[in-house]
């Protein structure tokens, strides 16, 4: 042998790593795998240290907003993310529509929460209707804090129905290159509305579609297509 | 007398051209030197090639990297205005060391503050879209078009 290693009795020539991935597996090194929050008992704050975001108050938040530019830029980055690994634009819409389902699961449990928790009979829509209201209304103020443009009807399909919204904030700084036109990254919006209408029990395939006009450029319309089981209900609950 | 009245009649003659104020020219420089973004506006300069344009960005960027090492004193921000008996050039360094640079007429007032638009205008709408590669030309059409607003035909009001 040209180098020959020194042998411990128990451990084997690889196990100098996994000497120290047992002490991962311990339950006390548990704080790193799940990156839960230091147990450090809570001393008085020392001043203009802002709270952590767990510790505010989640009914009557201070701060509504966050940064347009900060958000801008993660966007980016998660759509430039995204597209180094999918092979086409459907495959690039699908992903974003995943994220955004993430967003919209959260979104609806918080804006129920926060709508709801004082009332003494806390509701929530069954009907598709209010349900699409809320949605173009309710939903988009809390996630882009202004109602969206518009809802329709599609007249040709009756389980279609569309969002409009004139100029998608998320979309504001994004010029879509001209080979990737039909490419529209409100597929992350479309995944946020698919996912409240999963959580009210409305399933449905939602997507997104560029329809500029001609003093909306940036004009987008989130396309619903529910499921024929939904209809069916609302046909019953009518009757 | 009569040599004092020529000179002034000469002086009319050519004060008109030496205030005019427009915007001939931007150009963006990445970090390397390479020319990311030219646009021209007002007529006043020849136009080039865009060969000669990128050849004349690497050697502004050169000229800068030396005039930021010339002070006796400390480091320096380089060179801030280059000015000629018919154009004026003002750049405008960023912390990354992108340089946006403008050619105007040298009457020319607005230069620094356009700049400043020109800055925040590429922040939005170059450094936020994710189809935009870092270093490489800028190809948005927002960009583009948020620019033509901006600056217009390079005419700029007195």
């Amino acid at each position: 042998m040209a180098y020959s290693q020194p042998q411990h009795p128990r451990l084997s020539v690889l196990s100098n790593s996994s000497a120290s991935s047992v002490d991962h597996l311990s339950p006390t090194g548990s704080a790193t795998r799940f990156s839960l929050p230091p147990t450090v008992p809570t001393s008085p704050r020392p001043a203009g240290v802002r709270p952590n975001i767990y510790d505010r108050n989640i009914t009557k938040p201070r701060v509504l907003d966050v940064s347009g530019a900060a958000f801008s830029f993660m966007f980016a980055e998660i759509v430039s993310y995204t597209q180094k690994r999918v092979a086409g634009i459907n495959d690039l819409e699908r992903r974003l529509n995943t994220l955004g389902y993430r967003v919209g699961m959260r979104v609806l449990e918080l804006m129920t929460w926060r709508a709801e928790y004082t009332s003494k009979a806390p509701k929530r829509e069954i009907r598709l209707l209010p349900a699409l209201m809320s949605i173009q209304t309710q939903v988009w103020r809390a996630v882009f804090g202004k109602p969206a443009d518009g809802i329709q009807k599609s007249v040709e399909n009756a389980d279609e129905y569309m969002i409009i919204d004139n100029d998608p904030s998320i979309e504001r700084h994004i010029s879509v290159p001209k080979d990737m036109k039909q490419l529209s990254c409100s597929s992350f919006t479309a995944g946020i509305v698919e996912a409240v209408l999963d959580g009210l029990g409305f399933p449905a395939r939602v997507t997104a579609h560029n329809t500029p006009s001609a003093e909306h450029p940036t004009k987008t319309t989130i396309l619903i297509k529910l499921e024929k089981s939904v209809l069916d209900r609302e046909e019953i609950i009518k009757q | 007398m009569t040599g004092e009245g020529t000179k002034a009649a000469s002086a009319i003659t050519v004060l008109p051209p030496t205030i005019i104020m427009a915007i001939y020219g931007l150009w963006v420089i990445n970090k390397a030197g390479g020319l990311v973004y030219q646009r021209s506006f007002a007529d006043g300069l020849a136009q080039l090639t865009s060969n000669e344009y990128l050849v004349l960005a690497g050697t502004l960027h050169g000229i800068h990297a030396i005039t930021s090492r010339l002070s006796p004193m400390g480091s320096s921000s380089g060179a801030q205005v280059i000015e000629g008996e018919s154009f004026k050039m003002t750049i405008l360094l960023t912390p990354t060391g992108t340089k946006f640079v403008l050619l105007t007429s040298p009457a020319e007032t607005s230069a620094e503050a356009t700049l400043q638009k020109v800055y925040e205008v590429y922040a939005d709408d170059v450094m936020k879209n994710p189809f935009h590669t870092p270093e490489m030309p800028i190809r948005s059409e927002r960009f583009d078009s948020r620019i033509g607003i901006l600056i217009g035909n390079g005419l700029t009001t007195v």
